[in-house]
């Protein structure tokens, strides 16, 4: 496969609006930032990057954009990525890590049938980890491997350093395991714009290539994790309507069920980490051989002896029913949430290796009543779509050509009076997103209240996940039932929740940003920093150095160009102390101190906060005098 | 006449304060408020900007929840003219009412095979068509805000039954 193969046009007829440009106000095309989208996937991973506005994945040296999601190590810190790795899979099984994705933000008791699994798993808290020949390793660090790789691919590239990723995740993924794969960017020295889900990256890349408007669902099944969106596409705008899925079921399934059948049916076990991992590759390659013919071969010799069998399509679609009708369940669901007909549905989109599996097709189609648009690569989709999103976050594309508008695919809410679950925020609402609750004492002259923060569908607090606790101290003594503690859920652009709570007679008030219980602390993480990647100290000082640069640049170009355009709301006085504000940034353009540079950015930035409401204003009229027409 | 984050869900979509509303503007007009104030339009701009930004979106989609939602949308109205819903004080129901919703439990809880809760949500269904009807009267027709509060209080009963229904028919798909 080639880079060229990989690339998407924009479809200029059909919508025009979304032609990448370089805005007027932009800074010189040397300041373009370069940022690239990173799809991480269970099986494999891509980095993709738009250029002369063009997304495209970008290929290794021997021109293959697809690397494996392996990690082989050895003994001394040296290690192999992808196919290198891949290809020792069998023969260092414990060693050789792959699928890290379905261990991100899990406890070695979530993880199901992992006797099956060839590693030497270590149950540490919060999150399971494996014990290899290089020492003991967590999955973020072995997904940190991989995006590091990825970076390296991308800044060879443009030789020149990133300024950000979008990194994909499942749409089904919890706050635990979007908090690791945050985690596992920074370890690779990766600035994350942005974690947007796998279906609706491919929604994007889809719907501006070609054109779509409607709704749409995209089925995403890919080696580790389902997940099913329905997805609005007006005019650029990409709202997600409903998302469901389950982040512990994909292809590797299939291959673990294939397995366990085969190796009843020969009666035999896999006992060594090499067996283990033998017959799930001779599974997997049984299963892609099905894909194209009727029956197959599934033949590896183990260490007690030669399994060999003979599978017919038929009966490989019988023994993994049961995995495809858990996803025609969610989309059930899916459905029953968006309050949507199946009639209403534009088009259906396959996404990941696995609907290559002509059963999960015919499934889909049947469901639907319709065809899957199987169109583009379902391999290279997500990365494309993830592309077009960073690209249009480091601020380089022109404002105005899409908008994402993403929801949260899992409730949020509180503990309360036995062990039950208070929901705040429910699944699939609109981020970003602040909802309040009142709450109240239960003893009299109770002076502190504990906020336990949970996440998840279910009515008791043990089902759910938790994200974390903390208290409101300090309540002045009352009645039980007196207080009026108001709890206050928000979640911004990023999907991150924070949680504030204050007393509402006595204005006590306590708040958290949370981080879940399963995520790295900022110890982990410098600890894990200086074991693996310590050369990165130095770089870091002067790409901060650079990036204040930058960000100076720009606010005072963008700050430039609101004057010019909305200048009129200010009065003389007003414009002055702006105009003072930017020659104080101006005057630190040669500095080297870039914490002086950040200061006094940050000074424009609070100096300007009334000229943006007033401008936001002035943007909000337009919109509702100017697009009346478009309304039906 | 300048919006603030503090004007009302109807000033805000620049809609009639009212309760029979088009979905189809009331979805055009959150895309194109979101599509003026959404944090990723000010990608390229300070912290100042993408600040403001955040507020209003969030803003915005707050009034587009209750708005698209009747029962919310209703409870809003009788707020905005005197007659909180306030579903704590107010137990009291219709005794019609209550005998219906007794007969309803039983049935949901005799209910064992998908065509029966079916026929249940079909009924649950059609009682809410007409209880959204007599709100639009009561709210848009007679003014009457103390009486439509009365009928969101029903209608919230009625809303948490049919949830139930759905609940179960959900456990039996699975």
């Amino acid at each position: 496969m080639t880079s060229s193969g990989a690339s998407r046009r924009w479809n200029n007829n059909a919508m025009a609006l979304l032609q990448i440009s370089e805005p007027g106000g932009a800074p010189d095309p040397h300041q373009r930032r370069i940022a690239v989208g990173i799809d991480l996937g269970t099986t494999h991973s891509l980095v993709a990057a738009v250029r002369n506005g063009i997304a495209e994945c970008l290929p290794d040296d021997s021109g293959k954009v697809i690397l494996p999601s392996v990690v082989r190590y050895l003994a001394g810190g040296r290690r192999e990525i992808g196919r290198s790795a891949l290809a020792e899979a069998a023969n260092d099984a414990a060693n050789t890590i792959l699928s890290a994705k379905r261990f991100m933000g899990r406890g070695l008791s979530d993880i199901e049938g992992r006797e099956r699994l060839p590693y030497d798993f270590v149950d540490a808290p919060g999150m399971v980890q494996f014990r290899t020949a290089d020492g003991v390793k967590s999955p973020v660090e072995v997904s940190a491997e991989i995006l590091a790789k990825l970076r390296q691919r991308a800044e060879d590239t443009f030789a020149d350093d990133l300024f950000g990723a979008v990194i994909t995740v499942p749409a089904y993924f919890d706050e635990a395991q979007r908090q690791a794969t945050k985690d596992a960017a920074r370890l690779a020295n990766l600035n994350v714009l942005r974690l947007i889900s796998e279906p609706t990256a491919a929604a994007i890349a889809y719907g501006l290539e070609n054109g779509s408007e409607g709704l749409y669902a995209i089925y995403d099944l890919g080696g580790g994790t389902f997940d099913i969106s329905l997805l609005r596409l007006t005019r650029g705008v990409f709202e997600v309507v409903a998302t469901g899925g389950d982040s512990a079921l994909g292809g590797d399934d299939f291959d673990a069920a294939l397995a366990a059948w085969a190796l009843r049916e020969a009666g035999l076990s896999a006992e060594t980490p090499q067996d283990k991992r033998a017959v799930l590759v001779a599974a997997r390659a049984t299963k892609e051989k099905l894909s194209a013919h009727d029956h197959a071969e599934l033949a590896c010799p183990l260490s007690n002896g030669e399994l060999s069998a003979r599978v017919t399509r038929d009966r490989f679609e019988s023994i993994v029913q049961p995995l495809v009708d858990r996803t025609m369940a969610a989309i059930g669901k899916v459905m029953r949430d968006a309050k949507a007909r199946k009639s209403e549905v534009n088009g259906v989109v396959l996404v990941g290796g696995s609907t290559r599996v002509p059963m999960i097709q015919a499934a889909v189609g049947r469901y639907f009543g319709q065809a899957p648009l199987t169109n583009l690569n379902p391999d290279e989709v997500v990365a494309l779509g993830a592309a077009i999103q960073a690209n249009a976050l480091a601020g380089n594309a022109g404002a105005d050509e899409m908008l994402l508008l993403d929801v949260i695919p899992l409730s949020l809410g509180l503990e309360t009076m036995g062990g039950l679950v208070e929901r705040i925020i429910p699944r699939n609402s609109t981020i970003p997103t602040a909802r309040a609750q009142d709450f109240t004492t239960f003893t009299d002259g109770q002076t502190a209240m504990s906020i336990h923060v949970l996440q998840g569908e279910r009515e008791l607090v043990a089902d759910c996940r938790s994200l974390g606790r903390f208290e409101l101290r300090g309540i002045p003594p009352m009645v039980a039932g007196a207080a009026r503690i108001r709890v206050s859920f928000e979640v911004d652009a990023d999907g991150l929740l924070s949680v504030s709570a204050r007393e509402q007679t006595s204005n006590v008030e306590a708040s958290i940003s949370v981080k879940p219980s399963y995520g790295l602390s900022d110890d982990d993480i410098a600890r894990m920093l200086t074991d693996s990647f310590s050369s990165a100290e130095q770089d870091m000082v002067e790409r901060s150095l650079r990036e204040s640069r930058v960000d100076a640049e720009r606010m005072v170009l963008a700050t430039r160009s609101a004057l010019d355009a909305d200048g009129d709301l200010l009065s003389a006085t007003e414009r002055a102390a702006i105009e003072a504000l930017m020659a104080g940034v101006d005057g630190l353009r040669e500095s080297t101190d870039h914490h002086a540079i950040d200061a006094a950015v940050e000074a424009l930035a609070k100096g300007t906060e009334a000229f943006a409401a007033e401008r936001m204003n002035r943007g909000i009229r337009r919109a509702l005098s100017g697009r009346r027409v478009e309304d039906v | 006449m300048t919006l603030k984050l503090d004007s009302d869900d109807f000033e805000l979509f620049a809609i009639d304060r009212r309760f029979g509303q088009s979905r189809p503007v009331l979805d055009a007009r959150w895309r194109s408020l979101q599509a003026e104030v959404h944090p990723d339009r000010f990608a390229a701009q300070g912290g100042a900007a993408k600040r403001v930004a955040m507020q209003w979106a969030m803003r915005v989609n707050e009034a587009y929840e209750r708005l698209k939602d009747p029962l919310k949308r209703a409870a809003y109205l009788c707020e905005l003219n005197g007659a909180p819903i306030s579903a704590e004080e107010n137990t009291a129901m219709p005794s019609g009412f209550l005998v219906q919703q007794l007969e309803w439990r039983e049935s949901l809880e005799e209910a064992a095979t998908h065509e029966q809760l079916r026929t249940l949500a079909e009924e649950v269904g059609s009682r809410r068509e007409a209880a959204l009807e007599r709100l639009e009267r009561l709210l848009d027709v007679d003014r009457d805000y103390p009486a439509a509060a009365q009928e969101v209080r029903v209608l919230m009963f009625i809303e948490r039954f049919a949830h139930d229904v759905e609940r179960r028919l959900e456990a039996l798909e699975q």
